[in-house]
């Protein structure tokens, strides 16, 4: 189990919400717009990045609070208690941090208490949209392994705007200080591209050993973005700059990078596969990462409007996937009966205008 | 109801890291109260140094002499050079007389995006004391930012063409302020930790 306990405060509807003695199954019930996938959200805040929805900073704060918000949970670490929280004051709109025992800590830091993965209605269309989504989808399950991957990207990241503002440039860049910019991107774009390359090689074959029902199994591949060799990476860089320069920005590395997924048996692309076949590898995929994890990283699962969308096969399978797995689970929905089955082990909570209730 | 003069006080006191406007507010009540002794006192020391500030022309130091009390202090070791961004890093270094050489201050570190450019550094004024000669080792103590460590990279790079060892401080240094607050054995083990520059 992970997270005992959690608390909203001005988060987006939610003005004051508590949902005290989580479990290992959480079930949170309500109409539409009632504030569940808000909840969702808040807990993906508890990880490095800009949670479920991406939205701006200023998106989050409820309409008519202080304009800060915070979000706290109890982490539950063997027989410990560790808090855990974020937060935007209101005198810093454009600032999150988080807090962790008490004592302000980077975002980054979060990531080594916790490990958050989510799948939401609009990742449906995570394999017919660009790379950038599934490149996203991939780092969050290498960071769930592996917290100090934000630390690289963060710094890739920064790397990549500080060379493209030279690339820019009407002047032919310093190509001392190009060279120095691009060892940072080659230490961390290395570091980036071996991280992914190892999560997806054990994912792979975590994969392999599963039945192709009743989730359609994909066979997943990296289309790498680089070497993970920082000397080759660095060459490579070094190479490139004319091309990049007439292009206006860098061309190659791990940014550029893509998740590759098929359908297993039918070896299609799976952007050419059904909705329904779509929706079955994502979850395949998010079970066998689940499996990879140490028995002692904790790991919140947030499988918002999920379950209702399966068949009841499929439902009954997912609920005893995770039945054997050790993720904690959120899950939304607007109806109780798909959830019948984890109904008597469940924590649930109805949510309504920004409130919630514990019902059992 | 302060006075204009009294408030225009407290905002500019405010305005000082560290302070904010309450406590800001509680400094301008203290001086207040203390007016026969403490006020002329502040008033004279801040005079004396407004008169007195001047940069040292060698290692960019701001000292109220130039050449600066590091760089005229024959006890220390011109030999050996520590580079740092910013004077608040020199600072820090140097109270806690871990390095026994002398410095050179930037003026901040390489950016695409904030616009500092080599040019905007003292990076050729560095590299003139480096080729005026009697220099052996260059320290690089850049902040542990991805700028900081650019900025390292760079330098190393135009250090090359000199016959002087070049090392870099094993993690670069807290970001800014933060160097404040890092106690004297986390800095020694920075310093003799340094290592050349690959
Ligand atoms: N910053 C905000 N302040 C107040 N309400 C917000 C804010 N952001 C979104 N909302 C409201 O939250 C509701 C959507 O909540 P959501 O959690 O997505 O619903 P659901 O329960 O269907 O998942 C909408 O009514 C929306 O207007
Ligand atoms: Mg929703
Ligand atoms: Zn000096």
């Amino acid at each position: 189990m992970a997270l005992a306990s959690l608390t909203l405060s001005d988060f987006r509807n939610h003005a004051h919400s508590e949902f005290a003695d989580a479990r290992r199954f959480n079930l949170l019930l309500g109409e539409n717009g009632a504030g569940k996938t808000n909840a969702l959200e808040a807990i993906s805040l508890l990880s490095p990045g800009r949670g479920m929805r991406r939205a701006a900073l200023g998106e989050m704060a409820r309409d008519g609070g202080t304009g800060g918000l915070a979000v706290g949970a109890d982490l539950r670490v063997g027989d410990d208690i560790v808090r855990l929280g974020t937060r935007i004051d209101p005198a810093r709109p454009g600032r999150r941090t988080a807090r962790i025992n008490g004592a302000d800590a980077p975002l980054a830091r979060l990531g080594e208490w916790l490990g958050v993965l989510w799948l939401t209605p609009a990742m449906d269309r995570l394999f017919t949209e660009s790379p950038g989504g599934r490149r996203r989808f991939l780092d969050r399950l290498v960071l769930a392994l592996e917290p100090g991957h934000a630390h690289h990207a963060t710094r890739y990241e920064t790397a990549l705007r500080e060379r493209n503002r030279l690339l820019a440039d009407d002047a032919l860049p310093d190509p001392v200080w190009m060279a120095g910019i691009e060892a940072q991107l080659a230490e961390h774009g290395a570091a980036m591209n071996f991280s992914r390359a190892a999560l997806v090689g054990r994912l792979s074959r975590a994969l392999a050993q599963l039945p192709e029902e009743p989730f359609a199994r994909p066979d997943i591949a990296l289309d790498q973005g680089g070497s993970d060799d920082a000397d080759a990476l660095r060459e490579a860089l070094a190479a490139h700059r004319p091309r990049d320069r007439s292009a206006g920005r860098t061309l190659i590395g791990p940014h550029r990078a893509d998740l590759l997924v098929h359908m297993a048996g039918k070896d299609r692309p799976a952007g050419d596969c059904s909705t329904g076949e779509q929706k079955a590898m994502l979850i395949a995929l998010v079970l066998a990462h689940a499996g990879l994890m140490p028995k002692d990283r904790p790991l919140v699962l947030l499988l918002d409007e999920v379950a209702a969308h399966l068949d009841p096969e499929r439902r009954a399978a997912l609920f005893d996937r995770l039945r054997d797995g050790q993720a904690q689970v959120w899950l939304t929905g607007t109806e109780r009966a798909p959830f019948a089955e984890i109904e008597a082990e469940a924590a649930r909570w109805d949510v309504s205008a920004g409130s919630v209730e514990r019902r059992s | 109801m302060a006075s204009q003069e009294i408030e225009a006080l407290a905002s500019a006191l405010a305005r000082l890291p560290g302070l904010g406007p309450r406590s800001a507010r509680r400094a301008v009540l203290w001086l207040v109260k203390n007016r026969e002794r403490a006020l002329p006192q502040l008033v004279e020391t801040l005079a004396a140094v407004q008169d007195t500030l001047v940069e040292c022309e060698t290692c960019f130091n701001v000292d109220t002499r130039n050449p600066c009390g590091i760089c005229a202090d024959p006890r220390r070791d011109a030999k050996s050079i520590c580079v740092v961004e910013d004077v608040s890093d020199l600072w820090a270094l140097d109270r806690a007389r871990l390095f026994q050489g002398t410095y050179h201050v930037l003026g901040g570190r390489l950016s695409a995006l904030d616009g500092v450019r080599p040019e905007d550094l003292t990076v050729g004024e560095l590299l003139q004391r480096v080729e005026a000669g009697g220099v052996d080792e260059v320290v690089l103590a850049m902040n542990a930012t991805l700028e900081g460590q650019t900025t390292a990279h760079y330098l190393a790079e135009r250090l090359e063409a000199f016959p002087v060892k070049v090392t870099q401080l094993a993690h670069g240094l807290p970001v800014g302020g933060e160097l404040d607050y890092l106690d004297e054995g986390t800095l020694a083990q920075a310093l003799r930790a340094r290592r050349p520059v690959d």
